[in-house]
């Protein structure tokens, strides 16, 4: 019996990236796999067969799939240290709903910006540039979205920022021009030992330069 | 003198989002108060309580706001704990669940829309994704009665309120989902047993009526 962990991931992969921070802010010790999403694993589709995407945490032999999933999980499991979601139900709830906005509205419009032109990415950027601002106002005066502390919510919209870069490129804009708290924010989390381990935005970018040569987009 | 524990359900009858948060009130015995919203007209409270996705429902707990209906239940869940747990206490048969609950969501809602808005080859597109979807969703089921095990939990919450839109489905695209999706259908059926849910769930006919009032309205076929 032990505690076997391993990670199925891509790494230019923000919601892989979720997972990797979770997993080094509480010390776990796990295999690292890099998939060819072109290419995927027998195990990835044995362990994740309904959606046949990464991140999958792989704990003792059982899949645990969906990065936001994952890292409750991760807090639920090595729940003595650095716990990541607050006690209390009701700041709970509210950590849940801003995890949740990152993914509806903050990926969304981040990734508009790269798929569109003209009038289009004008809106996919100004939604973007709203959504980060919402997000900021939540900050208020505290460090952290957690508050004191990285939590939850830090840990679900760090990784986007290692995509700011290739937004910038593709939408000819400065993410600090309109909403510098962000960047404080981010590189607050950059001095932690889990972020900095993240991919950086250039070699993110070159990763996205790749993949719109491969999918045949100007 | 403020109330200890005022709970207000801003929702929408039709809403099965909204549909999951009152079964799961009911389960726990929570006494609440419900406000229908006119949604062409929302009302002051629900653009307050909710003003980024200004949409119900919102359980509005001791004036404070929870939105999102999975994040709501999981709420409730937390809150009323001494009775009817929905998550099981085990991280993994948790993650399981959210899992499940991520998918219907991802999943269900679109799924069953597509039906009642398209005609035509669209149409039988959609049947038979939707009836695929059922049958995944039927092999997590499995022998189990409920597909949180022996007793009726969050996956159960999540899912059952679509069923009563199961008879516009029917109607509009011509098929009866028993015939593919029998597991479906018995488990619906004992789900309705419960007091919760058979409070809960509109009558079939009657959200028919809606649908056909509002795709009026919007000029569809």
């Amino acid at each position: 019996m032990g505690n076997k962990a391993m990670l199925l991931d891509f790494w230019p992969s923000p919601f892989g990236m979720r997972t990797r921070i979770a997993l080094a802010e509480k010390g776990v010790k796990y295999e690292y796999k890099d998939e060819d999403l072109s290419n995927k694993s027998e195990l990835l589709l044995a362990m994740n067969p309904v959606h046949k995407k990464i991140p999958v945490f792989v704990h003792n032999n059982k899949p645990v799939c969906e990065s936001l999933i994952i890292v409750e999980y991760i807090d639920e499991v090595w729940s003595k240290d650095k716990p990541l979601l607050p006690s209390d139900p009701y700041l709970k709830a509210q950590a849940r709903f801003w995890a949740d906005f990152a993914d509806k509205k903050v990926y969304e419009s981040g990734a508009r910006i790269w798929k569109t032109k003209g009038e289009e990415q004008e809106k996919a950027k100004k939604d973007f540039i709203e959504n980060l601002t919402i997000l900021v106002q939540q900050l208020g005066d505290n460090p952290y979205f957690g508050g004191d502390t990285f939590g939850y919510v830090d840990v679900a919209i760090i990784p986007f920022y290692t995509w700011f870069y290739t937004f910038e490129m593709a939408g000819n804009f400065k993410v600090e021009e309109s909403c510098p708290k962000v960047i404080e924010w981010a590189k607050r989390c950059l001095q932690r030992e889990s972020v900095k381990a993240l991919p950086d935005p250039i070699k993110v970018y070159d990763f996205f330069l790749e993949l719109k040569k491969m999918l045949g987009i100007e | 003198m403020a109330n200890n524990n005022e709970v207000i359900l801003l929702d929408f009858w039709p809403s099965s989002f909204g549909m999951r948060v009152r079964i799961a009130l009911h389960e726990k015995g929570v006494e609440f108060e419900y406000r229908d919203e006119d949604l062409r007209n929302k009302s002051e409270l629900l653009v307050k309580m909710n003003p980024i996705h200004k949409k119900i429902p919102v359980l509005v707990h001791n004036n404070k706001p929870v939105c999102e209906s999975s994040i709501i239940v999981q709420y409730i869940d937390e809150v009323w704990s001494d009775k009817s747990p929905l998550l099981p206490s085990d991280p993994y048969q948790r993650a399981h669940a959210r899992f499940w609950a991520d998918f219907i969501d991802k999943k269900t809602y679109d799924g069953t829309k597509k039906i009642w808005t398209s005609k035509g080859e669209d149409q039988v597109v959609a049947k038979k994704e939707f009836i695929e979807h059922l049958k995944v969703l039927e092999e997590q089921l499995g022998d189990k009665p409920y597909f949180g095990g022996d007793t009726f939990g969050y996956v159960d919450v999540s899912l059952i309120p679509f069923y009563s839109w199961f008879y516009i489905l029917e109607t509009e695209g011509n098929f009866k989902i028993e015939e593919s999706n029998t597991k479906i259908i018995e488990w619906a059926k004992r789900c309705m047993q419960r007091e919760s849910v058979a409070k809960t769930l509109p009558d079939q006919k009657k959200l028919y009526e809606f649908v056909q009032e509002y795709k009026k309205k919007l000029g569809v076929e």
